[in-house]
């Protein structure tokens, strides 16, 4: 399906060559491929933000024929999209107090386990009621979900105990819904990959500073490159503000103004699948009562409170939380008291006040998607915000159609909830693209490969040599840590963790960061650099961990610290602006 | 049975302070539950590498002096640790690890990623310079591994191109190694040295050879000799060339080394090394601990005039973190640390960590306490002692080595002449 394809292999063998101190002039090349654009520099639209939405947004607009550039002055998922529980909720959370919300989960849901299918894991969910809650709101909680369109069925609690043996065995209720798990790095990944092969051009580590105007017309933007901090002006007709939560500032930039709630949402991750099935606790939402099983690990979460909004960057996980999700935790699922934590952290929800309301009382939870020229009277900026991971599609779409409107364009019809998003293309043709049509012959990180980039995983090379373990808790291997530097915009460590899981694991890049480090070095011929990332690398691992640095992750981390400082002296890595490779 | 001293933990600390009661006619037992810390280390060994800031110090024994109460060579004494570390080389050689270097002047050792850091004795085969900024090895060659991901030439060739040293990088394998690749985590440091003995350390001197032809100096992944030093003998004999291993990331075939001659000797010398075992219980008589439970002996099993705790730190489990304690996990004895536990940790991890300074509580002679009653018969040598910044220092070796030498030489003063 990827242009190219069926020529990396060639490629990543000449790059390895490096090792032997080839000249790397063909690597530049490589590296500027893919976080470059060519001249001429105009665009029908500018999408600002590669989180879900706007890499969502960018893949619609793609597929309806327009010329599109996607910038992120970070990377993919840096923001609010990476940060979140990975829930793939039915709509049944949102039931009592949000029907409309509810009502496009459920679609939205059911879209994504067929349009994405390698990101979603069809769990299924409970929502369980415990002795100190009431069965009463089991009842409006159901009629709720049967309102909005949610299969909630009511089962007996022994029945919840054989589906999740980890739920707590004195509950008094269960309700089966549809809820499940999906992977927001892949999900987000795999729209920027659908955006690129419908020939959108992408730009990682590159921030808006300006627009440019004509009299009350934005018709451009200035970027700033993160790595190099060159300016380079885009022309386009309409720029969309997908930016989440920094959007607020995209519009002031614009000269508009807009009230953003930040609302700070703890998490912790478990060092194992405690739970197969989501286990939501059936009271009204609350802290700490949704449990999450993702790939090898389980989440819970979260807390919510309002933060100011000049901390939005700034995100630590208090011990106060830390509390909070353990102790509430612990009632939903009792093996939580003894299972290790890996990290905790947080996200930031962007919670948008209701225009007829500026003083904030009144927060929309649902979609917000505001054509400035009729709201500020700003031609060609568009704001798409509000919402949630679930809603993406349905954002980007409102988003294109907009777009698509206000170019004067008829007849370009929404195609993202039909076709399917590169990786989760259906069996028959999947196997076309796989070598290996029988899963016995594959290893296990084969397998690992499979399950996180679907049929996209037979681009990823095998040998002996490319099947050599860099992440062996991840089991991710050298072929996919290559082919994520060749096709999935990897400059850095955290860009290739985020596309690949190496580091996630239960060394926390312990033993694989290093590896990868190496690896990078040698692909991107700089080896000052990498040590630059590997300390930054290790460090943000850390952040994660402190919260929580006790038993067997103060054990990871002590290990690392004698690791990499005792022992390698990376502590003379360090990194005076840090937060740049975010 | 009934032990003269048994000693809890089979570490560096453990195994010292068992090879030299035993040498002084002590009958002793080392409980070890698994490897000790030499496992996931380089091949050098640190007495005194930094200051407190973590400033390189050239005269490790001049600084000694200036350090603070709390630190575990300010309660042995500068003299005497002094001379305990002069004594650490010749008990190394005892039992088999030739090392290089002296306690009166630091050396300098390549590390993982090509930066030369201080250390006090290191295996011979190590990659080695007596000054900071460089080494004079002639002309150099870094030999990579095919499919060997746990050694980074580009790091190394790159730092040592900043230090004035341009290194050739070569690429080596053999039938062997490419057998190896077949399986995708096989290819591990102690997984290549098991099978580089005989014909295949032949052709990997070969390969050596070949890839290198020209190069006085070739630097290797530390791969070969778990056993002892021989197979690196082996490949200088054959490849004519100054071959030096580097430390790879963990498991370290040069602390596996050191450990297991270690441990050989112990053994040689009468000493009863219990691999895999865990004291359960322990029984006090007045401020007296007079035996222990095992998990393997069951129970009683275990008596002794003494005992030595030398568990280790968290990362050996000497110590344990809970969210709002650190205690010792195998009698529950008096442990110090300072301030909330919101303190013990610091945003930066390259920051000195609080933490890292924990350790049980010893009076002036190392003896433990529980509930602020002195043990009379139960002394803490090692990491877990605590009282330091082990990490920033590069003291690790140097405080179990150290302690464990004043520790035996309570429980059995050496005979003079």
């Amino acid at each position: 399906m990827l242009r190219n394809s069926g020529g990396i292999k060639t490629k990543a063998n000449r790059i390895r060559g490096s090792r032997l101190g080839i000249s790397c002039n063909e690597l530049k090349d490589h590296f500027v491929m893919t976080n470059s654009i060519k001249p001429p520099k105009r665009y029908d639209v500018v999408i600002i933000g590669a989180g879900a939405t706007g890499a969502g947004t960018a893949r619609d607009c793609a597929m309806r024929g327009l010329k599109v550039l996607l910038v992120e002055r970070l990377d993919f998922t840096a923001g609010a999209t990476g940060r979140n529980h990975g829930l793939l909720h039915s709509g049944a959370r949102y039931a009592v107090t949000d029907g409309e919300s509810a009502t496009e989960c459920i679609k939205e849901n059911m879209t994504l386990r067929r349009i994405a299918a390698h990101c979603v894991e069809e769990t299924g969910g409970l929502f369980v009621t415990l002795p100190e809650d009431s069965l009463e709101y089991q009842k409006t909680f159901v009629e709720s979900c049967q309102r909005a369109g949610i299969n909630a069925e009511v089962i007996d609690p022994a029945e919840a105990l054989r589906m999740e043996p980890a739920v707590n065995p004195d509950i008094i209720g269960a309700v089966k819904v549809p809820d499940g798990a999906v992977d927001p790095f892949r999900l987000t990944t795999a729209n920027a990959l659908a955006a690129r092969q419908n020939g959108a051009d992408i730009l990682t580590y590159h921030e808006v500073v300006d627009f440019i105007r004509s009299g009350n017309r934005i018709c451009g933007v200035v970027l700033r490159d993160h790595h190099t901090g060159e300016l380079t002006r885009v022309e386009c007709d309409i720029v969309v503000n997908a930016a989440g939560i920094w959007g607020q500032r995209i519009v002031e930039m614009a000269g508009a103004k807009i009230n953003m709630f930040p609302a700070k949402g703890a998490l912790l991750i478990f060092g194992h699948r405690v739970n197969n099935v989501v286990i939501n606790r059936c009271r009204k939402p609350a802290d700490a009562d949704i449990l999450v099983p993702g790939d090898t690990i389980s989440l819970i979460g979260t807390t919510s409170s309002r933060i100011p909004y000049d901390q939005i960057d700034n995100m630590t996980v208090t011990p106060e939380e830390v509390d909070v999700l353990l102790r509430e935790g612990i009632k939903i699922a009792p093996a939580l008291a003894y299972t290790r934590i890996l990290r905790a952290y947080a996200g930031v929800r962007p919670l948008i006040a209701s225009d007829d309301d500026p003083s904030g009382r009144s927060i929309s939870r649902g979609i917000v998607c505001l054509d400035h020229a009729v709201r500020d009277g700003i031609e060609g900026f568009v704001t798409i915000s509000g919402g949630k991971l679930m809603t993406y599609r349905l954002m980007a779409e409102w988003a294109a159609d907009m777009v698509c409107k206000k170019l004067g364009i008829e007849g370009k019809k929404c195609q993202t909830a039909e076709i399917p998003l590169p990786g989760s293309e259906s069996k028959e043709e999947g196997d076309a693209h796989s070598r290996k049509h029988h899963i016995i012959d594959m290893s296990t990180d084969q397998k690992a490969a499979e399950g996180r980039h679907g049929t996209l995983s037979s681009e990823i090379a095998t040998s002996d040599v490319d099947d050599a373990l860099v992440c062996e808790c991840e089991a991710v291997s050298v072929g996919e840590v290559n082919f994520a530097i060749d096709k999935l915009h990897v400059n850095n460590l955290i860009n290739l963790r985020r596309r690949t899981r190496m580091g996630m694991g239960t060394c926390q890049g312990g033993l694989c960061a290093c590896r990868a480090a190496s690896i990078l070095g040698d692909r991107l011929n700089c080896q000052q650099k990498a040590l630059y990332d590997l300390a930054s690398f290790v460090n943000e691992r850390w952040k994660g961990m402190k919260p929580v640095a006790w038993g067997q992750t103060l054990v990871e981390a002590q290990f690392t610290s004698w690791l990499y400082e005792g022992m390698c002296g990376l502590d003379r890595y360090q990194h005076n602006e840090q937060g740049n490779n975010q | 049975m009934k032990y003269d001293t048994i000693i809890i933990g089979g570490g560096l600390a453990g195994l010292v302070s068992g090879i030299l009661l035993q040498e002084r006619g002590q009958r002793t037992a080392i409980i070890s539950t698994g490897q000790g810390a030499l496992h996931f280390s380089s091949g050098s060994l640190g007495l005194l590498a930094c200051d407190a800031t973590g400033k390189p110090v050239e005269k490790p024994l001049e600084h000694i002096s200036t350090l603070g109460a709390s630190h575990p060579y300010s309660k042995v004494g500068a003299e005497k640790t002094a001379i305990h570390a002069r004594n650490a080389k010749a008990l190394l050689e005892r039992a088999g690890v030739s090392v290089v270097g002296n306690e009166a002047s630091n050396h300098y050792y390549l590390t993982p990623i090509g930066l030369f850091k201080p250390a006090w004795l290191s295996t011979v085969d190590s990659a080695v310079s007596l000054t900071p900024d460089g080494a004079k090895w002639g002309k150099t060659a870094i030999a990579g591994i095919k499919g060997f991901l746990d050694f980074y030439p580009g790091f190394v060739a790159d730092n040592l191109a900043r230090a004035g040293l341009k290194c050739d990088v070569v690429e080596i394998t053999t039938p062997e190694l490419e057998h190896m690749r077949k399986n995708s985590t096989e290819m591990r440091a102690p997984g290549i040295a098991r099978i580089m003995h005989g014909d295949a350390l032949v052709r990997f001197a070969k390969a050596i050879s070949d890839a290198a032809p020209a190069a006085e100096t070739v630097i290797i992944p530390a791969v070969v000799g778990v056993d002892g030093q021989e197979a690196v003998n082996e490949l200088r004999r054959i490849t004519g060339k100054k071959i030096i291993c580097l430390s790879t990331h963990p498991i370290s075939v040069q602390g596996v080394r050191m450990q297991l001659a270690l441990r050989r000797y112990y053994e040689k010398i009468g000493g009863t090394y219990l691999l895999g075992d865990n004291v359960t219980a322990g029984y006090m008589e007045g401020d007296r601990l007079v035996a222990i439970d095992t998990a393997n002996l069951g129970h009683g099993s275990l008596k002794a005039d003494n005992f030595i705790l030398a568990t280790g730190s968290f990362f050996s489990r000497g110590l344990v973190a809970e969210p709002d304690r650190i205690f010792e996990p195998v009698f529950g004895v008096d442990v110090v640390t300072e301030g909330k536990p919101h303190d013990w940790y610091k945003d930066n991890l390259f920051e000195a960590q609080p933490f890292v300074e924990f350790g049980v509580k010893t009076d002036a002679g190392f003896r433990v306490s529980k509930d602020g009653k002195t043990i009379s018969n139960l002394y803490a040598v090692g990491s877990i002692l605590g009282g330091c910044n082990s990490l920033k220092e590069g003291s690790g070796a140097g405080v179990a080595i150290v302690t464990a030498m004043e520790v035996a030489g309570l429980l059995a003063p050496e005979k003079k002449g």
